[in-house]
């Protein structure tokens, strides 16, 4: 089977104040270290996998911020990948943009080594929003960014948001939502913003500088998100992910449906050959595993066949379609309710779950209680 | 031999918590070789990490020390250590039916406080000899002179003599060690008598058994000797006798007024009762010793594992605290909302605390405390008298004739600017105003009636907060009082949940009611589905809270690729949840069933 080729960059102008992701200040030095370790792991996977393990059927180049790399540096990824693995039958080549770093030269050049997606962190369509996230960049920023994605040829751009902010109002969101969802875009992400323990805006809402967004407001914001966004013609696939017909991003989809993917580059994960690894976070522990010819990652575990059906549901359940009840079968070899039917049961009874047209899926009110339905699975 | 008796010293130490006891028992070990320098952790008699964490001790340790003296003769001086708190004037009383004299250390710069009061009088019951120490001279706050003078005017014992310390910095040890040598008589017993030896403590020991600590009063203790316990009428073989020095160490015998422990496998606790007296099975004395006032529990509350499978590790687990503790009183009981569990009686808050955590530390269960609750007495309208030590089982109001409730006389000493707060909060709380008294300029003793359901909830910790820690209390129950009470029942999702039932005043049912269903609605999680949280007086509503259904509770983003992240959310969340008590279908948090007790009045 294909897999989904996942590179993460961990760089970034500023890590924005809400990001617990992997990522780094940008700096010369740092940033030529990685390239080169990056093609050591991508030539040292070329060394290791059958020719069938190499084709790749989406290609995705996510952060961190991508472009914060030189374009010389991003062609040098794309290129390297395309020397060592299979890009024949890749459908899709993603990369994330974050306004400020992407000129029309940047993106025409992308284009032109084939990426075919472009996915921007627009976030905020309120300046005041922005600066609160500890963003780096101002909305007309951002929609300058995405017009230069038109201009430069990409005809698949999708753009980020984030929702429930501090201070944010049903109002200002529906208005963000109307706004963006003018510009022409083939996929919108909206997110509700997490507050991860450690980050700057935690330290701010502990300190009572910030108020963090009322659950009744967030949850209002969600429908109203799928509301308005279903009116514009777009299609509610994922929890999080809305998108034009046949504009579903492809690569994520391969997370959703518990399919094989390799992550390259610190901090990424991969799902392969029936086990996870994960890439160390530091940059130096990753450059010297590679310097010394030997994959990063430090952890590896085998998936037993009881984990994998709990990842199957409970990532599954994640797409607006649900989860195909016939494709559990073929894959496991035993119907879902024989594994999981009195937790089944008792979700549908409480209204969370629901069957429809042999798919088991979330209901409305299962969406929102999402962790419910799945801390179940686990 | 002849005189051995002679040089036989047993004396324990009477202290307000932080006047320092522990420090300069401590001192004493170190002075008399009990201990090296190198050996000291801090506090050594302090042996449970509760009690070195809060600072207090709990169960008492007894050790033996050998001194010599400026008379060049050797004595062995038994030091009986005595809790210092409230809740266990019990385990005091033990301390000094096995002691001959008492050390009364009072700190220099804060002088007399209750409790020290209450234990002094103890001891002067008891016929010990005390001997005033006064503590921490180094401070610069320090007023020995004013302090001597105090124990004078309050206590009516001569301080002239009275030992001026610094347990910290080592002063004065050796003149607290000449002093007892000096004043504290040997003890009396009858060497030649039966034997008889008063069990004052026990622990339970996985290997020996039952570990009794008695104190020889007349006869001999050796081992290899058939012993008899006189109220159980159980026998054993001897199979250990030893001291604490402060370890375990065996002897041959322990001779007439010596203290030390013995071992004679007993397997159950209750075949050794703290307060029992042994005696030689094949030459036993006529009559057992006076035992001690029985111990009896001031306050209830229900113990409820969460988890049900945990039923009989927990009454494992009490049973094997009561045999440290025969303060502590439990009986299966079941809810309607929390399925079997026991009602256990405690001497007071903080010993109900320390039980608790015991169970949740060192037997790791998850337990659920329900509201405490003291013992109220009612009589029917068919002149019956019942009991009742579980709110819930009060019978309904017209079957009621007359309700009491235990009063306790508490004697509050405080510096005179906090008198109007201290009378303030004693108001409050129902407190019937008696006395009122100076001792020296700047203190006075207050004298208070107050329901003990009232010193329960809270008071002594907002006592302490309301005179920034310098109020001391102590009480003793005087007894049932006529009272206005009303059982005040919590719904949640229409249910009553039997675990939060209270009795409360009359006046203050509307008030309490209200807070009660606040608090809860703050510490009870959203749910699926909409949640009234009720306080009702019999079928009257009177105050009502709903605690919202839950609406968003899903992580927006993957984290990329990786899920094992995710699942270990996931998998918290489960872990979460299963912690709480699930209740109908509402789960509810262990929290919500203390929330009774953390209601701030001032809110």
């Amino acid at each position: 089977m294909p897999v989904g080729l996942y590179v993460h960059v961990p760089f970034c102008l500023k890590k924005c104040d809400y990001c617990d992701f992997v990522s780094f200040t940008a700096h010369r030095d740092g940033i030529n270290q990685y390239l080169s370790s990056l093609a050591g792991e991508i030539s040292l996977y070329s060394d290791t996998l059958s020719g069938e393990e190499k084709q790749v059927a989406t290609l995705y180049i996510g952060g961190g911020t991508p472009t914060c790399l030189e374009t010389a540096g991003l062609a040098n990824i794309i290129e390297t990948i395309a020397l060592h693995f299979d890009l024949s039958a890749c459908g899709e080549i993603t990369v994330e943009a974050n306004p400020g770093t992407v000129g029309l030269e940047k993106l025409r050049t992308l284009r032109r080594l084939g990426v075919n997606r472009i996915s921007i962190g627009v976030q905020s369509c309120s300046d005041k929003h922005l600066r609160n996230l500890g963003r780096v960049h101002n909305f007309r920023e951002a929609v300058e960014a995405v017009t230069a994605a038109g201009e430069a040829g990409f005809e698949n751009i999708g753009v980020d948001l984030i929702y429930g902010l501090p201070g944010q109002t049903a109002g200002e969101w529906r208005e963000c939502l109307e706004t963006v969802s003018c510009l022409g875009l083939r996929h919108i992400s909206a997110y509700s913003l997490q507050i991860e323990q450690g980050t700057p805006i935690a330290g701010r809402i502990a300190a009572g500088e910030l108020n963090p967004c009322d659950e009744d407001v967030e949850a209002g914001m969600f429908s109203d998100t799928i509301k308005v966004l279903k009116d514009k013609g777009y299609r509610h696939y994922e929890i999080s992910n809305f998108a034009l017909p046949g504009r579903e991003c492809l690569h994520n989809q391969i997370y959703w449906r518990n399919q094989p993917y390799l992550g390259l580059g610190p901090a990424a994960h991969s799902y392969f050959r029936g086990a996870r690894y994960a890439n160390p976070s530091a940059l130096e522990e990753y450059n010297s595993a590679i310097a010394a010819g030997r994959p990063a990652f430090i952890d590896a575990q085998t998936v037993s066949p009881e984990t994998e059906m709990s990842e199957t549901v409970f990532l599954g359940l994640r797409l607006i379609e649900g989860l195909d009840l016939k494709g559990f079968s073929q894959r496991f070899g035993k119907k879902i309710e024989d594994v999981y039917g009195g937790r089944i049961r008792g979700l549908v009874r409480d209204g969370l779950l629901e069957y429809a047209g042999g798919f088991l899926r979330l209901t409305e009110r299962g969406m929102e209680l999402g962790n419910r339905v799945f801390s179940e699975f686990v | 031999m002849v005189n051995r008796q002679e040089h036989i010293r047993n004396f324990c130490i009477i202290a307000h918590i932080d006047h320092g006891k522990s420090t300069l028992a401590d001192r004493i070990l170190e002075y008399t070789g009990a201990l090296s320098q190198r050996e000291m952790t801090d506090q050594v008699l302090d042996k449970m990490d509760l009690e070195r964490e809060r600072g207090i001790t709990i169960k008492m340790q007894a050790v033996r020390l050998n001194y010599r003296a400026r008379d060049g003769k050797e004595y062995q001086l038994n030091l009986i250590d005595t809790p210092g708190h409230v809740d266990f004037t019990y385990e005091v009383s033990r301390s000094l039916a096995a002691c001959e004299g008492a050390l009364l250390v009072v700190d220099a710069a804060q002088g007399i406080e209750a409790q020290t009061l209450a234990n002094v009088y103890m001891a002067i019951e008891n016929n010990l000899e005390i001997i005033p120490v006064i503590n921490k001279i180094d401070l610069p706050s320090a007023e020995p002179e004013r302090v001597k003078k105090e124990i004078e005017d309050v206590i009516g014992l001569d301080a002239s003599e009275a030992v001026l310390v610094s347990a910290k910095m080592g002063t004065g040890v050796e003149e607290v060690l000449e002093e007892i040598v000096k004043k504290i008589p040997p003890p009396s017993g009858d060497r030649e008598a039966p034997l008889q030896a008063l069990i004052f403590d026990s622990h339970y020991d996985s290997y020996k058994g039952v570990i009794a600590y008695v104190r020889v009063i007349h006869g001999s203790l050796e081992k290899g000797t058939r012993i008899r316990m006189m109220a159980t009428e159980r026998e054993f073989e001897l199979n250990e006798v030893g001291v604490f020095r402060p370890s375990m160490a065996t002897v041959e015998g322990l001779k007439v007024g010596e203290v030390g422990f013995l071992a004679a496998s007993i397997k159950n606790v209750k075949d050794c009762r703290v307060g029992d007296t042994v005696t030689d099975a094949d030459n036993p004395a006529p009559r057992p010793l006076p035992g001690y006032r029985k111990v009896t529990p001031m306050v209830y509350c229900g113990l409820y594992p969460i988890d049900n499978v945990q039923y009989d590790d927990l009454r494992d687990a009490l049973e094997k605290l009561k045999l440290n503790d025969a303060s502590l009183v439990f009986e299966p009981e079941t809810s309607e909302a929390l399925g079997f569990g026991f009602r256990c009686g405690f001497l007071g808050l903080l010993h109900m605390e320390i039980i608790q955590e015991r169970l949740e530390r060192e037997y790791r269960l998850d337990l659920i405390t329900t509201a405490p609750s003291v013992v109220y007495r009612i009589t029917t309208t068919a002149r019956e008298t019942l009991e009742i030590d579980n709110p819930t089982k009060m019978p309904p109001q017209g079957k009621i004739e007359i309700m009491e409730e235990p009063f306790v006389k508490a004697t509050i000493m405080v510096p005179k600017d906090y008198v109007g707060t201290v009378m303030d909060l004693s108001q409050e709380r129902r407190g019937i105003f008696k006395n009122m008294e100076y001792m020296g300029e700047n203190r006075v003793m207050l004298t208070y009636d107050l329901p003990l359901s009232e010193i329960i909830f809270d008071f002594f910790d907002q006592l302490k907060s309301r005179t920034k820690g310098y109020a001391s209390l102590d009480y003793e129950l005087i007894g049932y009082r006529e009272s206005k009470l009303v059982k005040l029942d919590i719904m949640i999702n229409g249910d009553p949940l039997d675990a939060l039932t209270c009795i409360v005043h009359q006046e203050k049912a509307y008030y309490r009611g209200r807070q009660l269903v606040e608090k809860l609605r703050s510490l009870i999680p959203r749910q699926l589905f909409d949640v009234p949280v009720q306080a009702a007086i019999g079928n009257k509503i009177i105050s009502r809270e709903t605690i919202k259904a839950r609406r968003k509770d899903v992580l927006a983003k993957c984290y990329g690729g990786d899920i094992t992240r995710k699942r270990k959310l996931l998998e918290k969340q489960k872990e979460g949840k299963k912690r709480m008590k699930q209740v109908g279908s509402v789960e509810i948090p262990q929290e919500a069933f203390m929330a009774v007790l953390s209601i701030d009045d001032n809110k």
